[in-house]
């Protein structure tokens, strides 16, 4: 076998070199693929109803997407350790509660943001605790618990069980004002990124994170505090639940037990729809967030296309299905890319 | 040079080990000298994975101790072995495969700032990594397609030569490699061999577990046979008594 020994050593080098651009071009594109959809949506839809760029259309997209946003932040640090938060929805509701009653009480925004804040981080450390130190095989079942006993307890505390009106003012303005002409929330939503993208690349914290998500034994073998990395992401998933209730009380100057519904669908069908890997280890905030924004964009293009509701949901599983395919043509991809690289030595 | 040095890096003595009825290790002693290859051979079910284990924290000694340079140590978990020195290879390697060579070598032991935080919340000093990682890979001449994409990407030898270049980072006394060639053809099974060999000359003790005679009369210093928990064997591995070797494996008579 002729060896290429004279080729850039920072590029994919195989006996066929053909293939191997391809291959390296086919993962470089699937990569970008999420990116590159969300383009090519924002097109054309723009061309099919001309509203759908207005500014007033374009800060109601921001506004709306934000909780789903902020929450699939939090989602995709727990996807990334290869778990699942299924109990963001009902954690949200119970925040905004907690936060309506305190309100009733005093009349103190940092009291009552504290409070949803709080609330959300608890029900976080409960599903990290229990599933790490209960032993539990797999989150789904210990989040699908809290998913019930937060939203039967934020019915069973809501005055009258259903929705609570008020919010002290300051909630009020990041969930519903704007400055500049953006939305207050949209600025919470950079805020939280900037925050989990500091944490998750910059910091030792976020290593392990990957670390975990892509070998947990090797984590364990390499001396990772395996178990406190997964307590931490489902709280850092809970506060993020928290932030996302005060956006929303805020926007809505209501607390509901009925909020958030089928918000973990949501989240996680954003960071799926990104580009994060189901399989963990793999993603980062982009894909949360590009993930929650094509959410937004197809709900917003189907309303103002006057397309039934119900299609919405059929059009979001099939991107679903379509992302999840696309992950698993990435493996197989790499996979051929590995064999490539050993026959490259024989 | 210290006197301590002068002496076996790691000694093994008198180990004892249980598992329920298993006897796993029966009095099994042994002793690794630096710049030297050790072979431990023994059939399945010999002990030897039993004693890498103890020796790297896995698993604790019921009776018996491990020497690391003449003073008495008790690794209650891999990462206080590592600490002390001593790296583990193991067959499945520990890779991380969505993290990159330099990601790999210093997961869990990232170099880090400020030290006054506890270490998860410190910051990666991602360029001193690269650098060293780059220095390492070069030293040890691993040659990788690309330093800045995961180790999804490599092939088996390619994976291999990083777990051994990792090891070699941090190893100041003994690396320990379980069948490092057990996956790899011909090519590959040479480069990792080389490699080896340069982690012997830098001073290194290396434990070299393997299947193949070729190997082990190539590369090792001495060789150690257990069977069914007992050492039954220490020589000089050559060409003249490859057969003996075998025979000791298996439990022939000469």
């Amino acid at each position: 076998m002729i060896e290429q020994s004279d080729a850039a050593p920072n590029a994919l080098k195989s006996p066929k070199p053909d293939l191997g651009l391809a291959l390296s071009l086919g993962l470089r594109l699937l990569s970008f693929g999420p990116l590159l959809i969300l383009v090519l949506l924002v097109v054309v839809i723009s061309l099919l109803t001309p509203h759908f760029l207005r500014p007033g259309n374009i800060s109601n997209i921001m506004s709306q997407t934000a909780v789903i946003a902020i929450v699939a932040i939090g989602q995709h640090l727990v996807i990334l350790t290869r778990g699942i938060d299924l109990s963001v929805g009902a954690n949200l509701a119970l925040a905004t509660v907690i936060g309506g009653l305190l309100f009733r009480v005093v009349d103190s925004a940092e009291l009552v943001m504290l409070a949803m804040l709080l609330s959300g981080a608890a029900i976080g450390a409960v599903n990290g605790l229990v599933y790490v130190f209960g032993r539990l095989p797999h989150p789904f079942i210990i989040t699908l618990a809290t998913l019930s006993i937060c939203r039967g307890l934020a019915l069973e505390l809501a005055i009258g069980h259903t929705t609570m009106r008020g919010m002290p003012e300051a909630i009020a303005a990041i969930g519903g004002g704007a400055s500049l002409g953006i939305p207050n929330s949209f600025f919470v939503v950079l805020g939280v990124a900037a925050l989990i993208l500091v944490m998750a690349k910059a910091m030792v914290w976020g290593r392990w994170t990957y670390a975990v998500g892509g070998k947990p034994e090797a984590a364990m073998q390499m001396g990772i505090p395996v178990k406190w990395v997964l307590v931490s992401t489902y709280i850092i998933s809970g506060l993020c639940c928290g932030v996302g209730a005060i956006v929303l009380a805020g926007r809505t100057e209501a607390s509901s037990p009925l909020y958030g519904n089928l918000l973990e669908l949501d989240t996680i069908a954003a960071v799926i729809i990104g580009g994060a890997s189901f399989l963990g280890g793999r993603g980062h905030i982009g894909h949360a967030l590009i993930g929650a924004v094509m959410i937004g964009v197809i709900r917003n293009a189907l309303n103002l296309l006057n397309v039934d509701v119900f299609f919405q949901m059929i059009a979001i599983g099939l991107i679903i299905v379509l992302a999840v395919e696309s992950d698993v043509l990435r493996n197989h991809l790499e996979a051929r890319v590995r064999v490539m690289q050993s026959a490259k030595t024989q | 040079m210290s006197a301590a040095s002068q002496g076996p890096v790691l000694a093994v003595r008198h180990a004892q080990k249980r598992f329920g009825a298993v006897h796993a290790l029966a009095d099994v002693s042994l002793e690794a000298y630096r710049g030297e290859v050790l072979a431990l051979l023994g059939d399945n079910g010999a002990g030897k994975s039993t004693l890498i284990k103890c020796i790297s924290g896995v698993h604790t000694l019921d009776e018996g101790a491990i020497e690391l340079d003449g003073e008495r140590t008790a690794f209650h978990s891999p990462a206080a072995a590592r600490r002390a020195g001593i790296e583990t290879v193991y067959q499945d390697l520990a890779l991380f495969d969505n993290l990159t060579p330099a990601q790999n070598f210093y997961c869990g032991r990232e170099i880090s700032f400020p030290s006054w935080l506890p270490r998860g919340l410190r910051f990666l000093d991602r360029a001193a990594m690269d650098r060293e990682a780059a220095v390492v890979i070069e030293r040890l001449r691993v040659r990788l397609p690309r330093l800045d994409a995961p180790v999804a990407l490599m092939s088996g030898g390619q994976r291999q030569a990083v777990a051994v270049a990792r090891a070699s980072v941090f190893a100041r006394k003994v690396v320990i490699l379980d069948e490092p060639t057990a996956a790899l053809g011909l090519r590959e099974s040479r480069k990792v061999l080389d490699l080896i060999g340069r982690l012997r000359d830098e001073g290194n003790a290396v434990i070299l577990i393997t299947h193949n005679m070729e190997h082990v009369v190539e590369l090792a210093n001495r060789a150690v046979v257990l069977r069914q928990g007992r050492k039954v064997g220490e020589l000089k591995p050559d060409r003249s008594n490859q057969q003996d070797l075998v025979s000791m494996i298996v439990g022939a008579e000469l």
